[in-house]
């Protein structure tokens, strides 16, 4: 067990030593308070009507009637809303998602768009009067069938997360053709959803001609500055806050809430407060586009690859494109002398997907890391063999070097504790009872990156600290790993400082994302804090006002060289299936990571086994399903769409070897997404070792089980 | 959600005229379901009428020497009971296999059987369905339906009847006792659910107005060797997707009583009577199991997506009759 402490009296060892969450006691006893949960005076409340047509056009909006109800105060439509403009390019460097301003014209690209805001005295009458609120649509033909991906000619290829869309070197055909091995396989993965526990929620008023918004979300400047560009405001009259985040896992950026939140309260002159619902959040929040994927592998006899493709399909919107770079991991994992990686892109009457943990890596590896598992029965060899000797001295795709790649030591310690030694190869010889047992592994990878960040670190009059920089904590304990971080570059006891952060009035930073949150903030606070610490040498006596020392680490991190720079990791699972009613169970997983310095190895431990049972998830439970008349979700609830409960999580372990990053002040990479990764393939690796058939669409399910039965 | 008015009834003549009182009331019991489908709009009492304090909550032995199961005798209570468990061991595992902890203790016996079904149009009230608006079309037959009906189910609905209890009170005979302000009833629970036919907005037999004060179980030997097998998506905290309670009296290798009942396969809780006919008599093996699966399962109608459920169900019924065999000749 880990050994938890609240406070450490020591100095400078704070980092790598657990601690419990600085804000834990007011989280479980209630008294931290999320978006949707402050008061305000005056406060109304907005709820989203939502179309039921999948596409055409609204031809009225019948808010009389509705306008009568008790309570109600507005109905904001297209008709009457305020005009925004969506002409820019974001923080992320990204235009906007249109689907975030609302109410702008009468065209509906998909069943769930906003149509309207009716905003009342209190919630229960806003959704009432919302969901008697008539619309009138002129309906047209919609599509919203993602197909094998020979059967959309129209797919097109643009970059994305995962980099260019397409990438080639050698010829595949010659390759494929001289190789001893060829795997040929197609794999698909569903639509998912983020499904944070709180669902997203926003409150928005004006305040002595300022706009404050208190939000849930990955990044208080991320917000504020899409809302500034889209009302046309100076970006000093806009703040953001963000306090506590019950979860974003990529889905908490700009949405429609925040956006009809500013509407209604600038309408209104009053504070209005939207909040979604699961339901709702379905087609307002994001989603993991689902993938179509297929897999081309050549390899000598050895298993040494002569050729790699890896070529996926995901859809988006009409009125946006998000790519899902299921091609990605391959550009990093597996090099071979032909080498071609491709994203595709399908647009359908659907909402936008977006961002979701580990975006492109986590269904791309299921792919490419059941293919490899595959190759290594053909070949004969041992899979995690089968990665050693394809480990590549240089980025597959770029020729960089890798900043480090630990990758084969979380194999060699992952199989040891495991006791992958003593497996034997062959599938479906394993039996305990009804069940049949086996075991898989899987290699994860994910991007590790900085961006600029600024933070001001102050040294109170009283001996205490406060460190300042706008981050966000959606659940991940950076609170904390930033107070411990703090402590250290101080040399102070971590109950010595104060962490503020989720405030766009504290300046840039990174939002957090990508897994670069924790390390862009550290950086920017270490700074901060060594230099204050010089500073406090050199002074007598700390002024009633403090000693401010602010720091950015723009010039430091544009410094970076560019390198290869990734977190690794290997995937063990071991499953028990029952082929007569399609049962498959995890009984056990474990996980071992190179992911740089592990700053706080309480809540790290949390992040890495939170991905592996996410994975455990996709692998056999989650899909999102799409009623193709109506073109609108199936059981758009937690009823409906599954995620595994406790009873499906048995003993899940993740630890980690030494690898501090060289080029990081702290020797921070980021863990954030890449407990995810590879852990569906792990599973689906063990279900073929226990029951000889591969399963290449996820999830997982009974009737698939029961369909394809056991190896003949 | 739009306001409803409350009240409590303190005696059974009470809650019968409370609710006689207003066409537009319901019953509450646990409101495990109905409370849900209130915030989705699917459901919209004017009034409910809480019959959680009436004095129905007590299991005793029945004159025959059966079990008498008050109405509000909450799911937890009802797995937890000494007789039931000895009893009727399949009734526990059937309870203890639904919902979780905190629904089942809220959950009651008579609210269980008279909750809704679970498909995902019937519970939204943005698509047609039969059940909810009737007339209004069944979308699951052309659309989602792998977890939907594949025995006695129509062209109007193929819904399934989501209660793990019910399947397993089905299998043991139970009988459903009511109140009506007219006097008091009852219905065997395979008669208490109606055909779907065209009409599958019309759920049960129960008379307008009536409330169910309980479940009778009759002495039932061949229930003390008994199973409750569910199979669903994950390993708690799910509908079944295929479920199965039996019992099974093996006397010199030859079947002497068998007792059948399928759940997540029907509009209700399905009695495998074909089954046990074929069953009762022959020689107990896995040859003759899946011969009486067979025999039932022959009157399948599945869907394009929902087929696997006869497989489900010939193995279910293959894997559990052969475990009862097992453990009966250990």
């Amino acid at each position: 067990m880990t050994t938890a402490t609240t406070g450490t009296r020591t100095t400078g060892h704070a980092v790598g030593t657990a601690h419990t969450r600085v804000e834990g006691r007011d989280k479980v006893t209630g008294a931290a308070r999320y978006a949707g949960e402050i008061p305000f005076t005056e406060l109304a409340f907005g709820w989203f009507a939502l179309s039921t047509a999948a596409r055409g056009r609204v031809r009225s909006v019948e808010s009389d009637a509705v306008l009568e109800m008790p309570g109600v105060l507005a109905v904001l439509h297209h008709g009457n809303a305020p005009r925004v403009d969506i002409d820019y390019v974001g923080m992320l460097g990204m235009p906007p998602d249109p689907t975030a301003a609302v109410f702008q014209h009468d065209r509906v690209p998909h069943a769930g768009w906003p149509v309207a805001l009716v905003v009342a005295a209190t919630s229960e009458q806003a959704r009432e009067a919302a969901e008697a609120l008539v619309v009138h649509y002129e309906e047209e033909p919609h599509d919203v069938t993602f197909a094998a991906g020979s059967e959309h000619p129209d797919a097109y290829s643009i970059p994305g997360p995962g980099g260019p869309g397409v990438t080639g070197k050698g010829d595949l055909e010659a390759e494929l053709a001289a190789s001893a091995v060829v795997l040929d396989a197609e794999y698909s993965t569903p639509e998912e959803h983020h499904n944070p526990m709180e669902p997203h929620a926003a409150t928005a008023r004006w305040d002595g001609g300022r706009l404050e918004v208190v939000d849930s979300n990955q990044g208080t400047l991320w917000v504020a500055d899409e809302l500034a560009k889209m009302f046309s405001l100076d970006p000093a009259a806009v703040r953001v806050r963000s306090e506590h985040v019950g979860g974003g896992f990529g889905s908490k950026g700009l949405r429609a809430h925040q956006v009809a939140a500013v509407m209604a309260a600038t309408v209104l002159s009053r504070p209005v407060r939207v909040v979604m619902t699961r339901r709702q959040m379905f087609s307002l929040a994001g989603y993991r586009s689902p993938t179509n994927q297929r897999v081309r592998l050549g390899a000598d006899a050895e298993g040494r690859l002569r050729a790699l493709e890896h070529s996926s399909l995901s859809v988006t919107s009409t009125v946006h494109e998000f790519i899902e770079s299921g091609a990605g991991p391959a550009r990093v994992m597996y090099d071979a002398p032909a080498h071609h990686t491709a994203n595709r892109v399908v647009r359908l009457d659907v909402p936008t997907p977006t961002f979701m943990r580990a975006p492109g890596e986590a269904p791309g590896s299921f792919a490419l890391e059941s293919a490899l598992d595959e190759l290594a029965e053909k070949c004969g060899i041992d899979p995690i063999e089968l990665r050693v000797r394809n480990e590549p001295a240089l980025g597959p795709v770029s020729g960089l070097p890798f900043s480090s790649r630990n990758l084969p030591a979380c194999f060699r310690e992952g199989a040891r504790r495991f006791g992958w030694a003593d497996r034997d190869p062959r599938p479906g010889l394993r039996r305990d009872g009804r069940w049949l047992l086996g075991t898989g592994t899987a290699a994860a990878s994910f991007f590790a990156g900085a961006m600029p960040s600024t933070a001001a670190a102050t040294a109170e009059s009283d001996g205490t600290f406060t460190v300042r920089i706008n981050a966000a904590d959606i659940g991940t304990g950076a609170r904390t790993a930033l107070t411990l971080v703090a402590a250290d570059a101080l040399q102070v006891p971590t109950d010595r400082v104060r962490v503020r952060i989720g405030d766009s009035d504290l300046g840039p930073a990174m939002i957090a994302g990508g897994s670069m949150g924790t390390r862009s903030w550290a950086w920017a606070v270490t700074a901060a804090a060594e230099e204050l610490r010089e500073r406090l040498a050199l002074s007598d006596a700390v002024p009633p006002e403090g000693i401010t020392v602010r720091s950015d680490t723009t010039a430091a991190v544009g410094a970076l060289t560019q390198k290869e720079r990734h977190s690794f990791g290997a995937q063990f699972a071991e499953v028990a299936v029952d082929v007569a009613t399609g049962e498959v169970r995890v009984r056990r997983m474990l996980g071992v990571f190179a992911a740089g310095k592990i700053v706080n190895p309480l809540t790290a431990r949390g992040q890495f086994t939170g991905g592996m049972i996410w994975g455990i998830s996709m692998a056999l439970h989650e899909e999102a399903v799409r009623d193709r008349n109506t073109g609108a979700h199936y059981g758009a609830d937690l009823a409906g769409y599954h995620v595994a409960t406790h009873a499906d999580v048995p003993l899940v372990e993740a630890d980690w070897v030494d690898d501090p990053d060289p080029d990081d002040p702290v020797g921070i990479k980021g863990i954030g997404e890449i407990g995810i990764v590879g852990a569906a393939a792990a599973v689906a690796n063990a279900v073929w070792h226990a029951t000889g058939v591969r399963h290449r669409s996820l999830p997982i399910r009974p009737d698939r089980v029961l369909e394809a039965g056991v190896r003949a | 959600m739009r306001e409803f008015g409350y009240e409590r009834a303190l005696d059974v003549p009470g809650a019968l005229a409370l609710l006689d009182a207003d066409p537009d009331a319901r019953f509450l019991g646990g409101g495990t379901n109905l409370v849900d489908l209130m915030k989705t709009g699917v459901e919209r009492p004017g009034r409910l009428v809480d019959v959680r304090d009436l004095p129905l909550d007590g299991i005793g032995t029945a004159e025959d020497g059966g079990l008498r199961i008050g109405a509000t005798v909450t799911n937890s209570d009802l797995a937890a009971h000494p007789e039931v468990r000895r009893r009727y061991p399949a009734l526990t595992q059937a309870v203890l296999a639904g919902a979780s902890g905190q629904l089942r203790n809220m959950a009651t016996v008579g609210g269980n059987l008279l909750q809704r079904t679970r498909c995902g149009y019937f519970a939204d009230v943005t698509k047609p369905c039969n059940k909810r608006v009737p007339g209004s079309g069944c979308p699951a037959i052309e659309g989602e339906h792998h977890n939907h009906a594949v025995l006695g189910a129509s062209g109007h609905c193929v819904a399934t009847h989501p209660s793990d209890l019910g399947v397993a009170l089905t299998a043991f005979d139970a009988v459903v006792t009511y109140e009506t302000p007219g006097g008091p009833g009852e219905l065997p629970l395979t008669e208490f659910y109606l055909p779907v036919g065209d009409t599958p907005h019309l759920e049960t037999a129960l008379p307008p107005g009536a409330l169910i004060t309980g479940v009778t179980l009759p002495p039932a030997p061949v229930a003390a060797a008994s199973r409750y097998r569910k199979v669903r998506e994950r390993a708690s905290y799910a509908f079944a997707i295929g479920s199965i309670a039996a019992a099974l009296d093996v006397r010199d290798g030859v079947v002497h009583e068998v007792r059948l009942a399928f759940g997540a396969v029907a509009s209700r809780p399905w009695r495998a009577r074909a089954a046990e006919a074929a069953l009762t008599g022959a020689p107990a093996g896995a040859a003759a199991f899946a011969a009486a699966a067979d025999a039932e399962l022959a009157a399948a109608r599945p869907l394009p997506h929902n087929g696997y459920k006869v497989t489900l169900m010939r193995n279910l019924v293959v894997a559990v009759l052969s475990e009862l065999t097992e453990e009966a000749t250990r």
